[in-house]
């Protein structure tokens, strides 16, 4: 089977500063990437930022670790983040979708869900992601190579009351990355959902879980740069979880 | 020839075919693009992805400046340097010859760009006190990821007075362009889209590109516009190479996406002597005019300029003047646009279009071992 190298790429992971995003930007820069990480507030990207260094220079495999704070759910950034992240690291190969937000805090209903909350969920879980693969993708066309992957939720496929906007988003997010692979082939469209683990986010969601039954986001990471080795023998646009 | 003043999509933009031998013909929308390009054919794009390049400023002593990015430099690691041109008070809405001649500056001094961004003179040009090189640097934060995310945030795509309108950094790409190093768009590519990059190999027509660093059009000052295009960065690579042996040996034609494709590719090929093209990266200072042979480039797809520019004296190197004077009629004739903006002319240059003889040279490439220089046009 083919496996995929990933020392020396170049990778964008959004949602980089905390949770699942921070454990994918330490697991690839251990493995040699090169990791643009993108996240809205600057000084928790630092501190991140500061980590993923020591990672880097742990590992000793020529990893490199860049912060970018923007928000990826603002269309301006979106070239800012492209354009910023090619002159810092070159080529993009990889590209990580994993900022997301989950709405209002507890999360409604969907019928007592404001009109612009909703929309702010699908700007950063759904437009934000698309806008940036527009930009990030082109030249992977032109390369005809490249990987874009989408951090996913059991939200997607399963409705839970409360979880509709964030559910919603994830679910046309999962679509987006069928129909690109449709489009793009061979450029590589994966969504994959990582399943629960023990997040600030899954706090946010659900305060009273049992923290002892969620994964580590750390070990749900090395299982994912597990997958992305074998992405070539990955049927393209698949949706996976990480059992 | 009336410009375009607002950015538009592929399908609106159309394209004049001329044809060094048969003159100008048919007018058709760009999305029919694919059909003008046979199987075996190779298209190459620039794609260089262009950068927020004017940054609006003060000098130490206060006053107004605009800096136009004109090219990168190398310097320390971590240190983001390039070469700028000055211009004085005022934005794009003027012409750039109308606006006022910027300040002195000097070696050393800061130039303050918004609360961010901070530009360090480091030398000045011997023929212009207005092409300076010049450090950037972010204001908070160290290092060059700082300073990227600063002049990605301060910086605006370089316009013209023709265009009213701000552009975002969204009006001025190409759909598959990745590296940021033009400071212009390199604008014969609006008219392609990704679908043209899909329909284009299912024909099978090749797809390749090459890296150029689009320049500056104007600065308004003289002694600098008289030396444009200044040195440009360019990078052609292994996979465009090969594609480029694989085309001239089966007898397929190169068409350049724009005049910095011509540039990359005929430097390239400069550089290669008398053996086969070969890659080649650095800066070029190629001109291609009437007097000078092709020999990479049989086709370039192109915006529509007026005859006086430089632009328009590289055409020279593809039609004889009275193809050129026909096609600018035809131009008029059809209403077509001008300027970055605008339509394009697809230019098939001598010997371009006809099945090759056993004559040309180019029948003879027959394998991978082609000489470029075998390939130069009658």
């Amino acid at each position: 089977m083919d496996t995929m190298e990933i020392r020396n790429k170049g990778v964008v992971v959004t949602g980089a500063s905390r949770g699942l995003g921070l454990e994918l930007a330490r697991a690839l820069v251990r493995e040699g990437a090169r990791v643009v990480m993108v996240a809205r507030n600057a000084r928790d990207l630092d501190d991140a930022v500061g980590v993923v260094k020591d990672d880097a220079a742990t590992s000793g495999r020529g990893g490199e670790a860049h912060g970018l704070a923007f928000d990826v759910g603002d269309k301006e950034a979106v070239h800012r983040i492209a354009g910023a992240a090619a002159a810092l690291v070159g080529e993009i190969e990889i590209v990580v979708h994993a900022a997301s937000t989950l709405g209002p805090l507890p999360m409604p209903l969907l019928l007592d869900t404001d009109c612009e909350d909703f929309e702010r969920v699908l700007a950063v879980n759904l437009v934000g992601p698309f806008r940036l693969t527009k930009a990030l993708a082109g030249p992977m066309v032109l390369r005809q190579r490249g990987l874009v992957l989408f951090i996913s939720s059991d939200a997607a496929v399963s409705a839970y009351a409360g979880w509709g906007s964030y559910g919603i988003s994830k679910a046309a997010q999962d679509h987006l990355a069928r129909s690109l692979a449709a489009e793009l082939d061979p450029v590589r469209f994966l969504a994959i959902d990582p399943g629960e683990m023990d997040t600030a986010m899954h706090a946010d969601a659900m305060p009273d879980a049992d923290r002892s039954t969620l994964a580590r986001p750390a070990d749900v990471a090395a299982k994912i740069v597990a997958i992305l080795r074998t992405v070539e023998s990955i049927p393209n646009g698949s949706r996976l979880g990480v059992s | 020839m009336r410009p375009a003043t607002l950015p538009r999509a592929a399908a609106e933009h159309r394209v004049l075919v001329v044809d060094a031998e048969r003159g100008a013909g048919e007018t058709t929308s760009a999305l029919e693009l694919p059909a003008l390009l046979r199987a075996g054919d190779l298209v190459v794009l620039n794609d260089a992805a262009t950068l927020p390049a004017s940054l609006e400023g003060r000098t130490a002593g206060g006053e107004a400046i605009e800096l136009r990015l004109v090219g990168a430099l190398s310097g320390p690691a971590e240190s983001v340097r390039f070469k700028v041109a000055l211009l004085g008070r005022g934005d794009h809405r003027t012409r750039t010859e109308d606006r006022p001649p910027p300040p002195k500056v000097a070696i050393g001094e800061t130039l303050r760009l918004g609360d961010e961004l901070v530009a360090v003179v480091l030398g000045v040009a011997t023929f212009s006190a207005r092409l300076v090189d010049v450090e950037l640097r972010a204001v908070e934060g160290d290092g060059a990821d700082a300073t990227w995310a600063a002049l990605y945030r301060r910086g605006r795509p370089v316009q013209y007075a023709h265009v009213p309108r701000v552009l975002a950094l969204w009006d001025v790409q190409n759909a598959w362009t990745g590296r940021p190093w033009a400071v212009e768009m390199p604008s014969a590519g609006r008219a392609l889209r990704i679908a043209t990059l899909v329909a284009l190999r299912r024909r099978g027509v090749e797809v390749a590109f090459v890296t150029h660093a689009a320049g500056l059009s104007s600065t308004g000052d003289a002694e600098i516009d008289a030396r444009l295009p200044l040195a440009e960065r360019f990078e052609v690579g292994e996979a465009v190479v090969r594609a480029v042996l694989r085309a001239k040996a089966r007898g397929g034609r190169v068409l350049a996406v724009g005049t910095s494709v011509v540039r990359a590719l005929e430097s390239a090929a400069r550089l290669s002597g008398e053996g086969p093209l070969r890659a080649a990266s650095g800066v070029t200072e190629l001109l291609l005019g009437p007097t000078t042979t092709r020999m990479i480039v049989d086709g370039l797809l192109t915006g529509v300029h007026e005859p006086e520019t430089t632009h328009f004296a590289l055409l020279g190197a593809f039609a004889e003047r009275a193809v050129l004077d026909a096609a600018l009629v035809t131009t008029e004739r059809e209403g077509l646009l001008g300027h970055e903006l605008g339509d394009a002319w697809l230019v098939w240059g001598t010997g371009a279009t006809g099945v090759v003889a056993a004559s040309d040279p180019r029948a003879r490439c027959a394998s991978s071992t082609c000489a470029a220089s075998a390939t130069v046009a009658a």
